[in-house]
């Protein structure tokens, strides 16, 4: 236990840092079991207050149970809540069935850079962790981005001790990880010790033998195995397991997350 | 897990975690870092599933031997140049410990990234290749490893199989090695000889070294030990910042050092400000926290509702920080630009961000040979350099031996982060005792019940002093009445404080010549009519001495009381830097008197109308 609340404080360290350095913050949520403890952790940062808006890029093929769940929750701890989409892709058609990798840049990459533009956030807070895979182990806590929300992960600023990028030129912004050191069995462990509420139905076993272990659109996210019925089943079932945690995201394939990662995807 | 057999990576990983602790691989280039991370994790079947399958895959497309070190050089680039470019972060379970194992590059182009990782390490693992030996960056990693603050180093000596695990090849390594590290006061908590590519004393102890009887790298980490957070150093909480969501004004910082709880009595540094802690307040967390200790983020709230920002250090009593605008460092240089003297830089210690420069570059630190040292007029990027910082205002700090977190800092160049230093002397400036005057006067002094907001907020103004300085004949003395006149019409209560009006009063016993002492008279003058709420005006004439330096004093004999500076001058040449308003050449003085209050409002000292609360920037 005592892991988890050195994460937490730094995590919260970090949450205050961007708050107090970034004019127009905004968080993104995803309503995933990551980006859920990190709005949980903000609500602890500022004392039950989320004092940013709580941005989510809906690209419209999101399973309906998670879009009940932002809704619920925004209403329940009074979020602002502000959502994107690309529109125009969504117009021409854009699905899976186009290619992953294009469908991910157009209504993810593309659908935020394009609610970046719109707001003008300098600071954006994500909830990605190191763990996830190869390209995430190489992320700063404070991560600048281009003008085309590009990572240049050949040129990363020194990040040391406490001290982060916080100034940056004009029409770049910067991505903020508080939970680069947190582990997946990290995440549910504190899930279970804050007593999160987070998507159930969705990421425990149900009856069907099958959970989800990571979420995202519907088409291109599958289900697991499993016989996990509460949060404690999950943590043991992690801990014994050794399939890979995105191993259910279709775009992580070959080169598929380092070429959309570096174009500016989450 | 202790001894020479381990059959420890059979066991599961069921042990509850009890804590993280982070460990950085560094070396010079190529020496095997990655290997060697990559060989733990698949010896101790670590690894997803499919994972080395994904590796081999790559190795064949590209006619290579299987390379471990791809697990980590993830991007097609390291991959293709066989290198690693940045830091990765993994994460590797053992024992009751969660480990995050940051594997650091080892080429010179790339010391930033190094740097980067070691910071966040609480030890370290440091290769050396066995045919190669010592190279310059396993020297410059192990003078780094002792300035970012990580104590506990292994060393690995690496590639044993293209020696043939030559036990003297080792033992000249370890010593030529060993002897350096002790210049850094650093004793290696092991010496390994090891294989990464063959796996050779990674996990398992192997007969290929049978005169090797200590652990295998995987059994090392387990010996680090962890820093017990620093709870019986003095007190240290760098603010952060200061919350009014709801009803509360909570100031929340991060602990860096020592304890506190409710009940204690805070004096801020450097604005000497001072409270009782009435709550610690924290979010689902019931009964509410009576305490805290080193490395947990906390908010707070005070019995009174003092003024205290962003970058003043919460400390107990008598156990402050060093106050002061200069110091001694030792700093390494990152940026792209050389570090020079006579320009400015953004210094950030804690929270603490003022602008600072070199005023002496006492020596270059050759990394390859400690005791060489050469003197330069600029550090190059990559350079290790022992100098000495004039900060612009004053800034509260520890040495780096007396307490880590506040004793040391980043630079900032422009937009970026380009070098860090940790502070070995405190260094006296000349406001070192009217500093001290202050602080044990303020510390004693006798409050009534009205405080400093209340009176704002009845005068419509916070107290401040305002300073027209400048050379003669500038008709600095006509503005300050001018604006005297002004001030008193709107309502406002200012009053002209003229320092001849001392000279045969209160300064009658010291004569004409002893300016400073008459300096130090007005400026506790000034600070008892502050203390009532007033704005005091005056000119620096009846002084001898130049501008700046009336002012400096002052401001630290009011701190923290702002000193509004009005530098009136004839021509463009000589002005004072610092100046809050600057009036060059003869003008009309309505118009100067209308800026000088606007310039008031701006900067929150004066509210829009008398009757209005002013809006308080500035420290009260
Ligand atoms: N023979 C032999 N080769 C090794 C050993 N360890 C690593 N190598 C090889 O040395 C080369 C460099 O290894 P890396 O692990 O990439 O070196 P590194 O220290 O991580 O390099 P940078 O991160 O770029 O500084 C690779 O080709 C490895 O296969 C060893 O123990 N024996
Ligand atoms: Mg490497």
């Amino acid at each position: 236990m005592k892991h988890l609340r050195q994460l937490e404080n730094q995590s919260i360290f970090i949450l205050r840092e961007a708050y107090k350095n970034f004019d127009n913050l905004g968080m993104l949520w995803s309503m995933g079991k990551d980006s859920t403890v990190l709005l949980w952790l903000a609500r602890k940062a500022f004392f039950g207050h989320v004092p940013f808006p709580l941005l989510h890029v809906d690209t419209s093929y999101k399973i309906p149970a998670m879009i009940e769940y932002r809704d619920r929750l925004a209403r329940e701890w009074r979020l602002n809540l502000v959502v994107g989409q690309n529109k125009e892709a969504l117009a021409n058609g854009m699905n899976h069935t186009r290619g992953r990798v294009e469908c991910c840049t157009a209504l993810k990459t593309e659908g935020l850079k394009l609610l970046l533009e719109e707001k003008g956030y300098t600071g954006i807070i994500l909830g990605v962790r190191s763990d996830e895979d190869s390209t995430r182990a190489k992320e700063r806590y404070f991560s600048p981005r281009d003008k085309n929300n590009e990572w240049d992960f050949r040129d990363q600023p020194p990040e040391l001790w406490d001290q982060y990028k916080i100034s940056f030129p004009p029409g770049t912004h910067i991505r903020i990880h508080p939970l680069l050191d947190w582990t997946e069995i990290n995440i549910w462990e504190y899930i279970k010790l804050e007593n999160i509420p987070f998507l159930d139905s969705l990421y425990l076993d149900q009856g069907t033998g099958q959970r989800y272990r990571s979420l995202g659109c519907e088409p291109c996210t599958f289900p697991m195995k499993s016989t996990a019925k509460n949060v404690d089943d999950v943590i043991i079932e992690l801990k014994n397991s050794k399939v890979a945690e995105r191993a259910g995201r279709a775009q992580d394939e070959g080169r598929g997350m380092e070429q959309l990662r570096k174009e500016g995807y989450m | 897990m202790t001894g020479t057999t381990s059959a420890s990576h059979d066991m599961p990983n069921d042990n509850p975690i009890k804590e993280t602790m982070n460990i950085v691989i560094v070396g010079h280039v190529d020496h095997g870092k990655s290997t060697l991370l990559g060989r733990l994790y698949a010896d101790t079947g670590t690894l997803p599933v499919g994972k080395i399958e994904k590796i081999q895959a790559i190795c064949q497309q590209q006619g290579k031997e299987f390379e471990y070190a791809f697990l980590f050089d993830a991007f097609l680039e390291e991959q293709q140049q066989g290198i690693t470019i940045d830091t990765a972060r993994t994460f590797f379970s053992w024992g009751n410990r969660q480990y995050i194992i940051i594997d650091a590059p080892g080429h010179k182009e790339f010391l930033k990234n190094m740097v980067s990782g070691a910071a966040r390490a609480e030890a370290a693992l440091l290769l050396i290749d066995a045919l190669e030996g010592v190279k310059d960056q396993s020297k410059r990693h192990g003078l780094l490893l002792s300035m970012l603050g990580v104590k506990q180093v292994t060393v690995v000596v690496n590639k044993m199989d293209l020696v043939g695990y030559r036990e003297d090849v080792f033992r000249g390594i370890e010593k030529e090695y060993t002897e350096f590290l002790a210049q850094l006061n650093v004793i290696p908590q092991y010496v390994i000889p090891a294989s990464a590519k063959q796996g050779i004393n990674i996990t398992t102890n192997a007969t290929e070294t049978p005169w090797y009887t200590g652990p295998t790298v995987l059994d090392s980490l387990s010996h680090f030990s962890l820093d017990a957070a620093d709870t019986e150093q003095p007190l240290r909480l760098p603010l952060q910042d200061v919350y009014k969501f709801d009803a509360r004004r909570i100031l929340v910082g991060r602990i860096t050092a020592g304890q506190l709880k409710v009940g204690d009595r805070l004096v801020f540094a450097p604005s000497n400000k001072s409270a009782v802690i009435q709550t610690i307040e924290a979010f689902n967390v019931d009964p509410a926290p009576m305490q805290a200790r080193a490395g947990e983020s906390v908010g707070i709230t005070l019995d009174e509702q003092i003024f205290v920002e962003r970058g003043q250090i919460a400390a107990h009593e008598h156990q402050g920080p060093f106050v002061s605008t200069s110091f001694r460092a030792n700093v390494f240089w990152l940026g792209q630009r050389p570090l020079e003297r006579n320009r400015t830089y953004s210094l950030r210690l804690a929270t603490r961000e003022v602008p600072c420069e070199v005023s002496t570059i006492h020596r270059i630190v050759n990394a390859n040979d400690l005791d060489d040292r050469q003197t330069s007029t600029s550090v190059q990027r990559n350079e290790v350099a022992d100098l000495t910082f004039r900060t612009k205002a004053p800034l509260a700090f520890d040495t780096y031996t007396t307490s880590e977190d506040t004793g040391r800092f980043v630079l900032v160049d422009e937009y970026d982060v380009s070098g860090g230093g940790i502070i070995t002397e405190m260094i006296r400036d000349e406001q070192e005792g009217l500093r001290t005057e202050a602080r044990e006067r303020d510390s004693a002094w006798v409050k009534g019940e009205i405080g400093p907001e209340e009176r704002a907020q009845h005068y419509g103004h916070r107290a401040a002093v305002v300073l027209f300085t400048g050379p003669d004949t500038t008709a600095k003395a006509f503005l300050a009445r001018k604006l005297e006149s002004v001030l008193v019409a709107e309502g406002r209560h200012a009053y002209l404080l003229d320092a001849e009006n001392l000279r045969r009063g209160l300064d009658a016993d010291i004569g004409e010549t002893n300016a400073t002492e008459a300096v130090r008279r007005y400026g506790e003058v000034a600070k008892l009519l502050t203390d009532t709420g007033l704005l005091v005006l005056s000119t620096t004439n009846p002084f001898s001495l130049p501008g700046g330096t009336i002012a400096q004093a002052i401001q630290t004999l009011i701190n923290p009381t702002p000193v509004i500076t009005i530098y009136m001058s004839k021509e463009q040449e000589s002005l004072l830097p610092d100046a809050t308003l600057t009036f060059v050449g003869p003008e009309d003085f309505d118009a100067r008197t209308r800026q000088i209050i606007e310039t008031l409002k701006q900067i929150g000292i004066l509210a829009e109308s008398v009757g209005a609360q002013p809006d308080f920037q500035f420290s009260i």
